[in-house]
This record gives structure tokens, C-alpha cells and sequence, in this order.
């Protein structure tokens, strides 16, 4: 039990220490790069609480495909590191106060979970041994929570085109190989012969 | 609960095994290597010529679409891994439920795809 609470702090400690990089580093590199040990140590709390699917999908999916996505934003951007740091007091403001909604509504949300006023209705599945987490997950999602998974599915819907249209431009003049005209060219079509007059040339 | 968590303990031998080798190497490098450095001893070196500039130049955005398009992907594999585990255990109705629920969910994003596809979006130029 000593050390399920000493891993449970240390990685919880890394959490908060690498967000706080997240946002502090000078280069976004670095922040990126912070990111991901951030979601190391939350995907190491999730095993700490017996959801393991949970856990294997925030390496696979954020380490994996997230966080490298966002490494192409900042290599996109062509940051000026300098520039970037200006508007820090400007927005201080604004930022602090989104943070302090985010940070009242957590609390109250904690709150009332752990009074059971928010989840006393809601079935709680309770971690079992005999079936594996993906399972006890596909048995509620798919059937009770159809409604968040289909929305889920429109989610990624609306990503899919809202990326195609605004990064999507085709370039003017490209030349693409055309392998079907290419294969259909016979010699009637790929050549000619041309008599040519003693004294005069071929203009074309 | 203890006899679950240990099932992990070779991850973090794993991993601590992974930090001492990289900083172990990192230390090794340090007070072992000979260094005197110099101005073009850690210049940039491009074969034959000066470096013409920085080498943080900009990305294409086009490998953001893909990247981005590879994600929506992954996800709905994601969500195909606990369909797959539990299906076959559910009772019957709610597996003829569940069946066509993802098949919808697997519809819509079809749709996606078949506009990504049309709209060239997978072809590099």
C-alpha cells in the first residue's frame, strides 16, 4: 500500500511538474515535448486506477498521434520565440480568468461527485477481476451510451472535414502521372508519320 | 489490487532500466568525450558550402492533414477494440443492438472518408 501511495505521488507530482512546463517552457519544442511526459504520467495514474484500456489509449493515441501533431503545428508556425513571449502580460488577464472558471468548475464537479449528488443516479460500474477493462467498457458503450458514441462519431466527422477545408489547397499546374492514359496510348494514338518535302522542315 | 499493479512492475524496471541508460550515456558522453569547441567545430555543416539558414524552416501543411486524418482513423479503431471484446458475450438483443450501432458509427465516418477521398485529400501531388 506504501508504494501504490509513493507511485501514486511521484507520478502525480510529474504530472503537474511537466503541465507547469507545458506552459512556462521558452521554446514550444520543449513544451511539446513536456506534453508528452505529461500524458506518460496520466496514462501511469490510469493504471493506477485499474482502467488499463484507458490507459494504453492515452500512450497510443496522444503520445502516438497527438502530440506529434502537435509538434508539426509548432514546426508549421515558424515561431519567433522572442515575439511569442511579448504578449504573455497582455493576455494574463484573460487567461487567468478561464483558468479560474476551469478551476471552480473542477471543484464543484469533484464536490458533488464526492457527496454522490451528481453520479447517484447513474449506474457506477463497479472494477470487477473476471472481465478485462475493454470489455467492461464495450458492454455499457455500445448499448446504454449510444448516444455519446454516435455523437462521438459526428465529432469525428466534423473534424475530418473541418481539417479537409481548411488545410486542403490544390495547386495549380501540378502534373500527375495518369497511369489509365498511359496504359491506353497505342501507336495510333502515340505516334505519327509525316512525309516530309526534300527542302522544307517540319514547322510545328 | 497489489497483485494487478505488479503485473506492471517489469514496465518500470523497463523504464528506469531506460533513464539510467540515457543518462548514463549523456554523463559518459560528458566527462569522458575531449571537448574543445570552436565557432565552426558547432556550426551547422552543409556539405561543401556555408549553411544557407536556420534549419527550423516551415512544415508543409499538408502533413498536418495527414497527420490529422490519421488520428480521426485511429480513434475509430480505438473504439472498435471493446466492440470486439465484448460483442459475442452480450445477450442477444443487445447484440443486435450493439452490432448496428457501430455499423452507424462506422457509416458516418465512411462518409468522411468517401469525402476526404473525392476531394483528393489523400493524394501527396
Amino acid at each position: 500500500m506504501a508504494l501504490q501511495a509513493i507511485a501514486f505521488y511521484l507520478l502525480a507530482a510529474v504530472t503537474i511538474g511537466a503541465g507547469l512546463l507545458v506552459v512556462t517552457a521558452r521554446n514550444p519544442v520543449h513544451s511539446v515535448l513536456f506534453l508528452i511526459c505529461a500524458f506518460f504520467s496520466a496514462a501511469g495514474l490510469f493504471v493506477m486506477l485499474g482502467a488499463e484500456f484507458l490507459a494504453m489509449l492515452l500512450v497510443v493515441v496522444y503520445v502516438g498521434a497527438v502530440a506529434v501533431l502537435f509538434l508539426f503545428v509548432v514546426m508549421m508556425l515558424d515561431v519567433d520565440f522572442s515575439a511569442l513571449r511579448a504578449g504573455f502580460v497582455r493576455y494574463l488577464p484573460i487567461g487567468g480568468l478561464v483558468a479560474l472558471i476551469l478551476v471552480v468548475e473542477i471543484v464543484a464537479v469533484s464536490a458533488s461527485v464526492a457527496s454522490h449528488g451528481a453520479a447517484a443516479g447513474a449506474a457506477v460500474l463497479t472494477p470487477s477481476h473476471d472481465i478485462t477493462n475493454a470489455e467492461a467498457i464495450g458492454r455499457v458503450l455500445y448499448t446504454d451510451y449510444v448516444y455519446f458514441f454516435q455523437a462521438a462519431g459526428l465529432v469525428l466527422l466534423v473534424a475530418m472535414i473541418g481539417a479537409i477545408v481548411l488545410t486542403l489547397r490544390h495547386r495549380a499546374g501540378v502534373r500527375r502521372q495518369n497511369i489509365a492514359a498511359q496504359v491506353a496510348r497505342t501507336p495510333a494514338t502515340g505516334m505519327r508519320i509525316v512525309q516530309i518535302k526534300s527542302g522544307e522542315g517540319l514547322s510545328e | 489490487m497489489n497483485a494487478f499493479l505488479l503485473q506492471y512492475l517489469p514496465i518500470v524496471i523497463f523504464f528506469g532500466l531506460a533513464a539510467a541508460l540515457g543518462v548514463g550515456f549523456i554523463i559518459a558522453a560528458a566527462v569522458l568525450a575531449p571537448k574543445s569547441p570552436d565557432p565552426e567545430k558547432t556550426s551547422a555543416y552543409e556539405c561543401g558550402f556555408n549553411a544557407f539558414d536556420d534549419a527550423r524552416m516551415k512544415f508543409d501543411v499538408r502533413f498536418y492533414l495527414v497527420s490529422i486524418l490519421f488520428i480521426i482513423f485511429d480513434l475509430e479503431v480505438a473504439f472498435l477494440f471493446p466492440w470486439a471484446v465484448s460483442l459475442m458475450k452480450l445477450p442477444h438483443a443487445a447484440q443486435v443492438f450493439s452490432f448496428w450501432s457501430m455499423m452507424c458509427f462506422l457509416g458516418v465516418l465512411t462518409v468522411g472518408f468517401i469525402y476526404e477521398w473525392k476531394k483528393g485529400a489523400l493524394e501527396w501531388e
